[in-house]
C-alpha cells in the first residue's frame, strides 16, 4: 500500500497545506468590510479547471491503488514476470506525439489561430486513436502468443492496467470530440480555447500515468 | 472569467426557468430539488434497511420462532442492511442530500457550479439503488457475504447469492461511485470557486467544512472500493487470481485459482472503509456544531480548532485502516503502527466533543427539537467514541473483535449518532426547505423514543460482546461460556429494536402533517446567522438570491455579541451596522 | 430540565449496569490476564471521561437553559483551556495505548518452548494436526486435498508420516504448557476463537497464521468460528480440551498417525457378511430397509457416513436419548461390531449391495419443498447425493419416511443435542426452518424427485 499512501499523502499534503495557509493567523470572528483583493478565487482559477484537477486527483488515487495492489501481489509466490510486447514502445512514442500535438494545438489556441487549431485537433485525435489501436494489437499479439489474462497474475495486472488506462483515454476522446465539434462549428474562440486547454492537461496527465504504468511494468 | 463572475453568473447556458412539473421536480437542475430527491431516495432505502434489521433482530431475539427467516435470508439481510445503511443511506444523504442543499445556500451561491452534472449524479445514484434492490429478485437472491464482501467466501459456493447477487452488488457499487464522483466534483468545486464575496474559508459554517472535507475523503477513498470491486469481478467472472488463493472448496479444487491473497482485498477495502466512517461522521460533526451554536445562542467554541480538527481527522483517517484487520492474519507487527495512529485520532475527536460541550457553557439554551437531537448526538457519540478506544487498542481488540461489542460500537458511533444528526438537521432546516413548521410535540416524542430506545439497544449489546457472543451468528444454540440469561438480553434488545423502528413512524407522521397543514414558517425561525436563513424567499426559489448575491462580512457565529441589541448578527450584515465581535485579549479593530 | 435528568440517569444507570449486570467477561482460562488488565485501565480512563463530560453537559443544560432576560457570553476561543484539554487527552490516550502495545509485543513474540498444533478450518468444520514425534509437520498442499486425503498431505514427505491427524472438531492440549496454534484454511476465511483464552486470529487460505497462549485451567472450551464463512458460519463449532499432561499423552497416543491411516487395511466384504447377519432382520438381505421394522435403506449410502453413524451409535452419541426410540433400538445392534475392523468389514459388505431407489411413501407438495431445499443444497448438493467434504450424507434415493423422521428429530432437538455430536448440532440448526409437519413432508417429497 506504500505507493497508494505516498501519492495520497502528496495530494492530501498539498490540499491541507493550502487550507492551513488560509486559516492560520486569521481571526474569523472579526467582521470586516469586503476588500475585493482579499477574496480572489483560490488558485485564481476557473471552475472547470478546478473540477478537472480534482478529477485528476481521483484518477491518481485510482491508479496508485491498483499499483499498490500490483506491488503487494507481486510478492506472493506464484508471480511470473510477463515480457511486455515490443509494440508498447511504439505505442508510447505515439502517445508522446499525441501529447505534444495537443500542446502545439493549445499554443495555437492561445494565439487564436482557428485553422491551425482544427488541424491540430485532427492530428491529436488520429494519434490517440492510433495509440488505442496499437494497444488492442498488443493484446492480440499477447493472446496469439498464449499470454492470456488468467495465465498469471502479472498478465492479469497487465490487461487490467492497460484496459483502465485505455478507458480513461476513451473518456478523453469524448471530450476531444466535443472540443473538435466546437472548433469546427465555429464557436467563439474563448470556448474553444478553454476546451483545448483542459484537454491538453488531461492528455499530459494520461501520458504521465502511462509512463508510470509502463515503467512500473518494465521494471518488474 | 473571474471568480466573482462565476458566483454572480447568470446561468444563461444551463438554467431555464423551471415551469413545468417535470422540469421543476423531476429533471431539475436546481440543487435544492436534487437535494430533496437524494434525501427521499436515501430515506426510502434506509427504511428498507431498517425493516431488514428488524427481521434480523426477530431471529436473534427469538430463535426457532420465525421459521421464514432461514440462515440464507439472515445473511442476505445482514449484508444488505449494512451496505444500504453505510453507503446508500448515510453517504448519499449527508453528501448528496445535505451537501447539495447546504453548500450553495451557506456559501451564498446560486447553485452548484455544474448543475447538469449534479442532476446526472442523482439519476445515476438512483440507478445504483435500483440495481442494488434488483438483487433481491434474481435467482439465488442477493449476496450474503457480509457488507465487507470478503473473498473468497463472497464469490464461492457456500455463501448465498454467489451467482447473481454478488455481481449486482459490485455493479451497483461501481455505479454509485460514478454518481458520487460527479456529485463530489461539484461540491468541491463549488466550495472552492463559487463562494459569495467576503466568504473566506474561515468564515464558512462548520457544516460546509465537514461536508467539504468528507467529500475530499470520498473522492480519494472510493477509488479503493472501485479497484477492489473490479478485481473481485474479474476473479469471479474470468477466474483471475487477484484475491483467490489455491483452495479446496466443498470437495472440489477450482482449477484456475492460485496464489492470490484475500488479505490484499481487505487492505483495499478498508483503505476505503475507514475513511468511509469519516465521510459519514465529518458532515455530522459540522452540522451538529451549527445546531448547537444556533440553539445555544452562543458562538461555537474554538472555531479554528474545530476546523483544524476536521482537517486532521480527515488526514489521519487514511493511515488507520488496518485497525479493522488486527486479527485478519496480516503481519502482526503492523499492529503497533496502526494502534498508535488510531489512538492519536482520538485526540482531535475528543477536542471536538469538548468544544461542543463548552459551546453550551454560559449559553442561553433553547431545547427545541433540533437541539435535543444535537445533545443526544453528543451523548451517543461520546459513548461510541470511547468504546472505539477499546477496539483501536490492538490488545483489547483480541478478545473483542468479531463480537457484539464491535456491532454495538459501530452502531453507536456510526449508526445512531449520525442518524440523530440527520433527524436534528431535518427538523432544523425543515422550515427553510418546506416553508412550514413541524409539530414540536411530535418531534420531541420522536426524539425521546429514538434516543432512549437506541441506548436501550446498544448499551447491553456491548456486554454481550464482553461475554464473547460472536457477531454474524444466525443462532447461538447451547454454549458453555454464555449464561442462559444472555438470550434474555438478546430478546430485550430485539424488543427495543422493534420499538425504535416503529417509533420512526412519528417522524413520517410529523412530515405528513406539516406538509398538509403545518404553520407557515418564518424565514428565519431560529434567528440564525448563516446565509441560508437570509434568502429573500422561503423556501428559496431557483437561483436562491433574487437579483443580488449576498455579501459576507463576518463569520457564521456572531451570536450574543456584546453591545448589539439582537442576540445574533447575520453574516451579511455589514460592520457599519453592527459591531465586530470582540474577544478578551484580542485587539479591537 | 427533563433532558438533564435523563442524561444524569443514563450516566448513573450505565455505571450501575456495568457493576451489577451478570454479563461480563467469561472466566479467564489462559495466561492472557494482561489483556484483561489493559481492558481495566481503559475502562477506568474512558469511564471517567464518560461520567465527567456527560455530567458537565447535564449541568450546562440546566444551568444555562433559556431564560428570557439571559444572554450568552461571547467567547470565540480560549487557547489556554484548549491547550490543557489537548495535553490531558494525550496523556489519557498514552496511558491506554502503552500497556496495549506492551501486551501486543508479547503476543507477537511466541515463546520458543511452545509446542505446535495446527488447526485446519474448512466450511464448516474444524480439524487438527499434531506434528508427531519428530516435531515437524509434513508438507501440505490445497491441490492434493481429496476425500481420501482431507489434509492435503504430501505422501512422500518423511516429516509428514508421523503427523497425527484428527479429523474431528475436538482438540486436546496439555495444561500450563504454552501452545502455538498454527492456523490454516482450506477454502475461505475463518477465525479460531476460544472465548476463555482471550485471543483469536483469522485463518486465511493460501497462508498460515498463528496465535499462542498457555492454558491455565483444565476443562472443555468451545471453539467458535468468528469470521463470516458462509451459510453455516454460526454452526461451525469445535472444542479444545485442556488436559493434565498424562491424560493428554494418553489421548495423543490413541490417535492415528498419517502413516498408520494409510496402512489401515480396507474392509473385507466377505468377513463383513458374517457381521451383517444381525442387521439382516431389520435392514433386509440387500440393505433395502424394511418400513414395518423402522429400518431405513442402507444400500448405496456412502461408506464414510455409515462409519460415522455406526461409531456414533457405539459411542452413545446417537441413540442415547429416550425420545429417539428407534435410535435406542439401533445402539445395541451397533455395539455388536466389537472393533474398527468389524465396522469396516460390514461397511464393505453393504457396499456390495445393489442400489435400487427406495419406494416413495411420503406425500407432500414438491414445489414447496423445492424452496426449502435451497438451504439443504448448500451441503447435500443440488442432486441430493451428499458431499463428503461437508459431512453431508446422500439423501436422493434413500428411504423417505426415515428422512422425514430424522428431520423431525433434528428440529425438535432430540438428535444433535449430544455435546460431541458436532454434525448433528449443525443439522438441528438447519432443521429449524421447517415450520411444521407439512413443511417436512413437502421437503421430503421434493427429495423424492431428485
Amino acid at each position: 500500500m506504500e505507493i497508494g499512501l505516498i501519492i495520497l499523502a502528496i495530494m492530501l499534503a498539498t490540499l491541507l497545506g493550502w487550507l492551513l495557509k488560509q486559516s492560520f493567523n486569521t481571526q474569523p470572528w472579526v467582521a470586516e468590510a469586503v476588500e475585493e483583493s482579499a477574496y480572489q478565487a483560490p488558485f485564481n482559477a476557473r471552475p472547470k479547471l478546478v473540477a478537472l484537477v480534482t478529477f485528476l486527483a481521483v484518477v491518481s488515487s485510482f491508479f496508485a491503488l491498483i499499483l499498490s495492489a500490483y506491488a503487494l501481489r507481486m510478492e506472493l509466490g506464484d508471480w511470473i514476470p510477463m515480457t511486455e510486447p515490443r509494440l508498447l514502445w511504439a505505442n508510447t512514442v505515439i502517445l508522446i506525439l499525441a501529447s505534444a500535438a495537443f500542446q502545439w494545438t493549445r499554443n495555437q489556441a492561445v494565439r487564436g489561430d482557428a485553422a491551425r487549431i482544427r488541424s491540430g485537433l485532427l492530428v491529436t485525435g488520429a494519434l490517440t486513436i492510433a495509440f488505442l489501436v496499437g494497444q488492442v494489437v498488443a493484446w492480440r499479439q499477447l493472446y496469439a502468443a498464449g499470454q492470456t489474462l488468467t495465465l498469471n497474475p502479472s498478465n492479469a495486472f497487465f490487461y487490467l492496467l492497460t484496459a483502465v488506462h485505455g478507458l480513461h483515454i476513451l473518456g478523453g476522446m469524448y471530450v476531444w470530440l466535443r472540443a473538435t465539434a466546437r472548433a469546427f462549428g465555429g464557436r467563439e474562440a474563448d470556448a474553444v480555447k478553454q476546451s483545448v486547454e483542459l484537454c491538453t492537461i488531461y492528455w499530459h496527465f494520461l501520458l504521465l500515468v502511462w509512463l508510470v504504468l509502463f515503467g512500473f511494468m518494465l521494471a518488474t | 472569467m473571474g471568480y466573482v463572475a462565476i458566483a454572480d453568473r447568470d446561468h444563461e447556458e444551463e438554467h431555464h426557468d423551471p415551469d413545468t412539473f417535470i422540469t421543476k421536480y423531476i429533471w431539475s437542475q436546481d440543487h435544492k430539488v436534487i437535494a430533496i430527491q437524494y434525501g427521499i431516495t436515501a430515506i426510502f432505502v434506509g427504511v428498507i434497511a431498517l425493516i431488514l434489521s428488524a427481521m434480523m433482530r426477530l431471529q436473534l431475539g427469538f430463535p426457532d420462532t420465525f421459521s421464514f427467516i432461514t440462515p440464507e435470508n439472515y445473511y442476505q439481510f445482514v449484508t444488505m442492511h449494512g451496505m444500504i445503511m453505510v453507503i446508500y443511506l448515510l453517504t448519499a444523504l449527508f453528501l448528496g442530500g445535505f451537501g447539495n442543499y447546504l453548500i450553495p445556500l451557506m456559501c451564498g451561491s446560486r447553485d452548484m457550479v455544474f448543475p447538469y452534472m449534479n442532476m446526472l449524479s442523482f439519476w445515476v445514484y438512483l440507478l445504483s439503488v435500483i440495481i442494488l434492490l434488483a438483487s433481491f429478485f434474481v435467482p439465488g437472491g442477493s449476496t450474503g457475504a457480509g457488507w465487507t464482501l470478503y473473498p473468497p467466501q463472497a464469490i464461492m459456493q457456500g455463501t448465498p447469492g454467489t451467482d447473481w447477487g454478488i455481481l449486482l452488488m459490485l455493479a451497483s457499487l461501481g455505479v454509485f461511485i460514478i454518481a458520487f464522483t460527479m456529485g463530489g466534483l461539484n461540491y468541491v468545486t463549488t466550495v472552492l470557486q463559487a463562494r459569495c464575496k467576503g466568504m473566506t474559508l474561515m468564515r464558512m459554517p462548520l457544516s460546509v467544512w465537514g461536508i467539504f472535507i468528507a467529500t475530499v475523503l470520498g473522492l480519494l477513498a472510493f477509488p479503493a472500493l472501485l479497484v477492489s470491486a473490479i478485481m473481485m469481478l474479474l476473479d469471479k467472472t474470468v477466474m483471475t487470481s487477484f484475491f483467490m488463493p489455491a483452495i479446496s472448496s466443498m470437495g472440489q479444487v477450482p482449477e484456475n485459482y492460485t496464489g492470490g491473497s484475500p488479505i490484499l482485498f481487505q487492505h483495499l477495502f478498508w483503505f476505503f472503509g475507514h475513511p468511509e466512517v469519516y465521510i459519514v461522521a465529518l458532515p455530522a460533526f459540522g452540522i451538529v456544531s451549527d445546531l448547537l451554536s444556533t440553539h445555544a445562542r452562543k458562538n461555537i467554541f474554538g472555531y479554528r480548532m474545530m476546523v483544524w480538527a476536521i482537517i486532521a481527522i480527515g488526514g489521519l483517517s487514511f493511515i488507520v485502516w488496518a485497525h479493522h484487520m488486527y486479527v485478519s492474519g496480516m503481519n502482526p507487527y503492523f499492529g503497533f503502527f496502526f494502534a498508535t495512529t488510531t489512538l492519536i485520532i482520538a485526540v482531535p475527536t475528543a477536542l471536538k466533543v469538548y468544544n461542543w460541550v463548552l459551546t453550551l457553557w454560559e449559553g442561553n439554551i433553547h431545547l427545541r427539537v433540533p437541539m435535543l437531537f444535537a445533545i443526544g448526538f453528543i451523548f451517543t457519540f461520546i459513548h461510541g467514541g470511547l468504546t472505539g478506544l477499546f477496539l483501536g487498542n490492538v490488545t483489547i481488540d483480541l478478545p473483542l473483535s468479531d463480537t457484539y461489542f464491535v456491532v454495538a460500537h459501530f452502531h453507536m458511533v456510526m449508526g445512531v449518532s449520525p442518524v440523530l444528526v440527520v433527524f436534528g438537521a431535518i427538523y432544523h432546516w425543515w422550515p427553510k426547505i418546506t416553508g412550514r413548521m413541524y409539530n414540536e410535540t411530535l418531534g420531541k416524542w420522536h426524539f425521546w423514543m429514538t434516543f432512549l430506545g437506541t441506548y436501550a439497544i446498544y448499551l447491553p449489546m456491548h456486554y454481550l460482546g464482553f461475554q464473547g457472543v460472536p457477531r454474524r451468528y444466525f443462532a447461538m444454540g447451547d454454549t458453555d461460556f454464555m449464561p442462559a440469561s444472555a438470550q434474555d438480553l438478546n430478546a430485550w434488545i430485539t424488543i427495543f429494536a422493534l420499538f425504535v423502528a416503529f417509533t420512526q413512524i412519528l417522524f413520517f407522521v410529523n412530515v405528513f402533517i406539516s406538509l398538509k397543514s403545518g404553520k407557515k414558517a418564518d424565514p428565519n425561525p431560529w434567528k440564525a446567522t448563516t446565509l441560508e436563513w437570509q434568502t429573500p424567499d422561503t423556501p428559496p426559489k431557483h437561483g436562491n438570491w433574487g437579483h443580488e448575491l449576498p455579501v459576507c462580512y463576518r463569520w457564521a457565529y456572531d451570536y450574543s455579541v456584546p453591545g448589539y441589541p439582537d442576540d445574533f448578527i447575520p453574516q451579511n450584515v455589514p460592520p457599519e451596522e453592527a459591531p465586530a465581535g470582540r474577544q478578551h485579549g484580542v485587539a479591537e479593530h | 430540565m427533563p433532558l438533564a435528568v435523563v442524561l444524569i440517569l443514563l450516566v448513573v444507570g450505565s455505571l450501575i449496569f456495568h457493576v451489577l449486570s451478570p454479563w461480563t467477561f467469561t472466566e479467564l482460562a489462559s495466561n492472557w490476564s494482561m489483556v484483561d488488565f489493559t481492558i481495566d485501565i481503559t475502562f477506568w480512563v474512558t469511564g471517567a471521561v464518560f461520567v465527567a463530560v456527560n455530567l458537565f453537559m447535564a449541568y450546562c443544560v440546566v444551568k444555562f437553559r433559556y431564560k428570557k432576560d439571559a444572554r450568552a457570553t461571547y467567547e470565540p476561543e480560549n487557547k489556554k483551556l484548549e491547550t490543557w484539554l489537548t495535553v490531558l487527552t494525550s496523556v489519557g490516550v498514552a496511558a491506554m495505548l502503552t500497556p496495549g502495545l506492551f501486551v501486543w509485543a508479547k503476543f507477537v513474540d511466541v515463546p520458543e518452548e511452545a509446542h505446535v498444533v495446527e488447526a485446519v478450518g474448512q466450511q464448516w468444520h474444524w480439524t487438527y494436526r499434531y506434528p508427531g514425534e519428530d516435531g515437524k509437520f509434513g508438507e501440505v498442499d490445497a491441490e492434493r486435498i481429496s476425500n481420501d486425503n482431507p489434509f492435503g498431505m504430501d505422501p512422500d514427505d518423511p516429516n509428514g508420516q508421523d503427523d497425527v491427524l484428527v479429523y474431528h472438531p475436538e482438540a486436546h492440549i496439555p495444561v500450563d504448557k504454552p501452545v502455538k496454534w498454527l492456523l490454516r484454511s482450506k477454502d475461505v476465511l475463518h477465525n479460531f476463537t476460544v472465548t476463555e483464552f482471550r485471543v483469536k486470529m483469522d485463518l486465511v487460505p493460501g497462508m498460515q497464521t498463528f496465535q499462542w497462549l498457555t492454558p491455565t485451567k483444565t476443562g472443555r472450551y468451545e471453539v467458535l468460528c468468528e469470521e463470516l464463512c458462509g451459510i453455516a458460519h454460526f454452526a461451525m463449532r469445535g472444542a479444545v480440551i485442556v488436559d493434565e499432561q498424562e491424560d493428554y499423552d494418553a489421548w495423543l497416543a490413541s490417535q492415528p498417525t498419517y502413516a498408520e491411516l494409510n496402512a489401515r487395511p480396507g474392509g473385507n466384504a466377505a468377513a463383513g457378511a458374517a457381521n451383517y447377519a444381525v442387521c439382516t432382520a431389520c435392514h433386509g438381505q440387500q440393505g433395502e430397509g424394511l418400513a414395518p421394522l423402522n429400518a431405513p435403506k442402507i444400500a448405496g449410502q456412502d461408506a464414510w457416513y455409515l462409519r460415522n453413524a455406526l461409531n456414533s451409535y457405539k459411542a452413545g452419541i446417537r441413540g442415547s436419548s429416550s425420545d429417539d426410540t428407534y435410535g435406542q433400538q439401533m445402539a445395541p445392534m451397533a455395539a455388536t461390531l466389537v472393533n474398527d475392523a468389524a465396522v469396516e468389514n460390514v461397511i464393505a459388505y453393504i457396499g456390495t449391495f445393489p442400489d435400487a431407489p427406495a419406494p416413495h411413501t411420503v406425500d407432500g407438495d414438491a414445489t414447496n419443498g423445492k424452496r426449502s431445499y435451497r438451504l439443504c443444497a448448500y451441503c447435500h448438493g443440488d442432486d441430493g447425493m451428499g458431499i463428503q467434504a461437508l459431512n453431508a450424507p446422500r439423501l436422493a434415493g434413500m428411504t423417505d419416511w426415515y428422512i422425514e423422521r430424522q428431520l423431525t428429530l433434528f428440529r425438535d432437538g432430540v438428535r444433535g443435542a449430544h455435546p460431541t455430536d458436532f454434525y448433528g448440532f449443525q443439522m438441528s440448526f438447519m432443521a429449524q426452518s421447517l415450520r411444521d409437519e407439512q413443511a417436512v413432508k413437502d421437503l421430503v417429497a421434493y427429495i423424492n424427485t431428485l
